[in-house]
């Protein structure tokens, strides 16, 4: 996917300005949240199962390499095929390569995040296939030409009317006259498009949830259904998976899918999670002829092994955006690639390049909901705070600020310098507020001032006013007295 | 020549550094790990007795949005499907899956009702289907894929109806695992007639099923029916 991280600033500036879209982030804000609670509440197992879920995939990435052979080895047994890729280039031929193989022209698609990442669907597009999306909201999307912007509610940005809009524009046999007021209707008129894709197409591409090292069986997890036709109807299967995806058991696979539907939509359990092992088997009467499971590094190896490893245990169930205030202010589509908020602001640079992304791990206001919500307790914040230090270390963004914390470091560490500059700073703001007791403007710090006025001190600072208590010892002695119990 | 295959693990064990670096006995223990299938904590809901379990399942496949109804025996099959069929202004014809389990089913004790059995078709409205465990912690279908089971019959048709025996639920996921690597266990042992399907732990396709097909990618409205079934209706068999 093109990225546009390098513009994270304008981007989030047009987000705040746009009306449309401040309305369906209203819209979608609180139900996922309050769902999750509820669920939550009435598993107390809930905690532990999280607990266990991290030590399962801590276990597996610190032997990723031994579970990724043991994985191959069992898809063969099955009558699969694991293609090994490490960039999303050779990803995206070995996909093109497979089609071509079997002739194919029409690929439907589940929903994948390692296919956005590699823009499969361009590609496939730039070398005359149709790739048709079945999941509905990355149907509408598709239709619209936009990105997802959430992980598991990609249209989540869309208006009811601008989907009726994208349906009469690309249904040539739509009728005017139809009714389509309702989302029912809607739902309706993508239902049986989408069904004679289902039906034609020659190829199925899905994602993967997880990976199943002990069987050679992919999971995926849908509520609608369509990641299930897509894989059973076309003769060939192709699966995109990224290398982290691999667990041990189906044991383990259990233990996580306790935690990410909960996590994600607030569900007990999503609609339809498919163990699929190998192709059609000898007296099967239907399923693909052919799977084929195509392993993808792009950039995970070199999470591996720094700091930032604890992220490559994100499950994708989207709970750290659906809790994040600053996702909820400006949508998925400002952090400019595929995986927006807090998880986001940690994977991307990782993935794209400090460099181009280095505005994410900025915008965050550290409240912490994320790592509190997230089902494989990823650190997020602490992460946040790496490609942080990372940036103030190396030669990137502006020099300005990085000067004023070299500054603040250097009189935080010296009391002496500390406290003369508070008094100095204290008496200054007193004296620049005046009457109105409030400073508008603030050299080199016009964006904070911007919105809003820096209220003058009330008083001395907190140590002059200490020292001064200690000098008058009745006093003290009189609030020690009378402080409570 | 490197192949792309020795590259990516080359870049994995390079960056497990000496994490990568197992002797024997490290080899060894991933080995039983694999083997051991031990379990993570069992939720508290799903220890219940036999019991309890068809009720919780009832009472969660329920909340998912399933309809659930009791029956005695099997032969009450057709009588249900005929009921469900005409409460929800349905054409009266079935296709059902060819499986073994079903075939004490009387079908013709309905004539109006047409069953075809087989995989599904584009036309067909409603399929009849068994299941090889229904899990009460969460009310979920497990279906697995067979020559008596195909899996379109569980995602083409609008309506899904799943004949499930009481004493096929279990209370959690990991028990399911457990029966189908019995039942693997007896294949291998039965040898070359048992067909290919059992000699394996995982069939080509295990579904679990917790309610009917649905969407909330417009506008955040919950529908039903998004691409699967609009209605599953599961007929507990009490006999």
């Amino acid at each position: 996917m093109h990225s546009t991280t390098d513009r994270f600033k304008e981007n989030a500036r047009d987000a705040l300005a746009d009306t449309g879209l401040q309305k369906a982030l209203t819209r979608a804000s609180a139900g996922f949240v309050d769902r999750r609670t509820a669920v939550i509440e009435r598993l107390p197992e809930f905690d532990t199962l999280r607990d266990e879920a991290r030590v399962i995939k801590d276990h597996t990435i610190a032997n990723l390499d031994f579970y990724l052979e043991r994985f191959e080895s069992k898809v063969a047994e099955n009558g699969g095929a694991v293609h090994w890729c490490r960039t999303a280039d050779d990803a995206r031929e070995a996909v093109l390569n497979i089609c071509r193989l079997v002739g194919a022209k029409t690929v439907t698609k589940g929903k994948t995040m390692i296919g956005e990442e590699i823009a499969i669907n361009e590609y496939l597009e730039e070398n005359g296939m149709t790739p048709v999306e079945t999941d509905l909201g990355e149907y509408i999307i598709q239709l619209r030409g936009e990105p997802p912007s959430h992980i598991i509610a990609p249209a989540i940005h869309v208006s009811r009317d601008q989907i009726e809009a994208a349906f009469r524009q690309h249904h040539n046999n739509l009728d005017e006259a139809r009714d389509l007021t309702e989302p029912a209707a809607l739902l309706g008129e993508a239902r049986a498009m989408l069904r004679e894709s289902f039906l034609s197409a020659d190829v199925g591409i899905t994602g993967a949830n997880i990976l199943v090292a002990e069987t050679g069986s992919v999971v995926i997890v849908t509520n609608e259904g369509n990641g299930d036709l897509t894989q059973t109807l076309p003769r060939v299967h192709i699966v995109l998976a990224s290398l982290e995806k691999v667990v041990p058991t189906l044991e383990d696979a259990s233990t996580i899918l306790r935690v990410l539907a909960r996590s994600a939509t607030g569900q007990e359990m999503s609609v339809y999670t498919t163990f699929a092992t190998g192709a059609r088997r000898e007296d099967d009467l239907d399923g693909p002829e052919q799977t084929h499971i195509v392993l993808i590094d792009n950039g995970r190896t070199r999470l591996l092994g720094t700091e930032f490893e604890e992220v490559l245990r994100c499950i994708r169930c989207g709970a750290c955006q659906n809790h994040c205030p600053v996702y909820a202010a400006i949508g998925g589509h400002a952090y400019g690639w595929v995986y927006a908020g807090p998880i986001g602001k940690v994977l991307t640079p990782g993935l794209i390049g400090h460099r181009a992304a280095r505005d994410l791990p900025n915008a965050s206001s550290f409240c912490g909901r994320c790592e509190e919500v997230c089902p494989m307790r990823i650190p997020l914040p602490k992460l946040m705070r790496a490609w942080r230090e990372r940036e103030f270390r190396q030669p990137m963004g502006p020099s300005l600020p990085k000067w004023a914390i070299r500054a603040w470091a250097l009189a935080a560490r010296n009391p002496v310098l500390y406290h003369f500059g508070a008094r100095m700073a204290s008496r200054m703001l007193r004296r620049r507020g005046g009457a109105l007791r409030r400073t508008a403007r603030f050299p080199f710090a016009d964006a904070w001032t911007v919105h809003r006025d820096l209220p003058t001190p009330e008083q001395a600072t907190f140590q002059s006013q200490w020292s001064g208590l200690r000098r008058a010892p009745g006093r003290r002695r009189k609030q020690t007295r009378d402080a409570p119990l | 020549m490197t192949t792309s295959r020795e590259r990516v693990l080359g870049d994995i064990r390079k960056a497990l550094g000496k994490r990568a670096q197992r002797d024997e006995a490290a080899e060894a223990a991933l080995v039983a790990r694999l083997e051991a299938h031990a379990m993570g904590t069992i939720p508290e809901r799903a220890k219940k007795s036999q019991r309890e379990q068809i009720r919780l399942f009832i009472q969660m496949a329920r909340e998912a949005a399933a309809t659930v109804e009791e029956i005695k025996t099997l032969r009450a099959v057709p009588g249900a499907v005929a009921e469900f069929l005409a409460a929800h202004n349905l054409p009266s014809a079935v296709v059902a899956a060819p499986d073994p389990a079903l075939q004490d089913v009387a079908w013709d004790s309905r004539e109006t009702l047409q069953v075809r059995a087989g995989a599904a078709e584009p036309s067909d409205l409603t399929s009849v289907t068994t299941a090889f465990a229904g899990v009460a912690e969460t009310g979920t279908l497990v279906l697995v894929s067979g020559p008596g089971t195909p899996t379109t019959l569980n995602f083409m048709p609008d309506n899904h109806i799943v004949v499930l025996r009481a004493k096929q639920i279990v209370g959690d996921y990991e028990t399911v695992w457990a029966k189908l690597r019995e039942r693997a266990a007896a294949g291998k042992s039965a040898g070359e007639n048992m067909g290919n399907a059992a000699k394996k732990t995982m069939p080509r396709a295990v579904n679990w099923i917790t309610g009917p097909s649905r969407s909330a990618d417009i506008e955040q409205r919950l529908l039903m029916g998004a691409h699967g079934p609009r209605r599953l209706h599961i007929l507990v068999v009490r006999g």
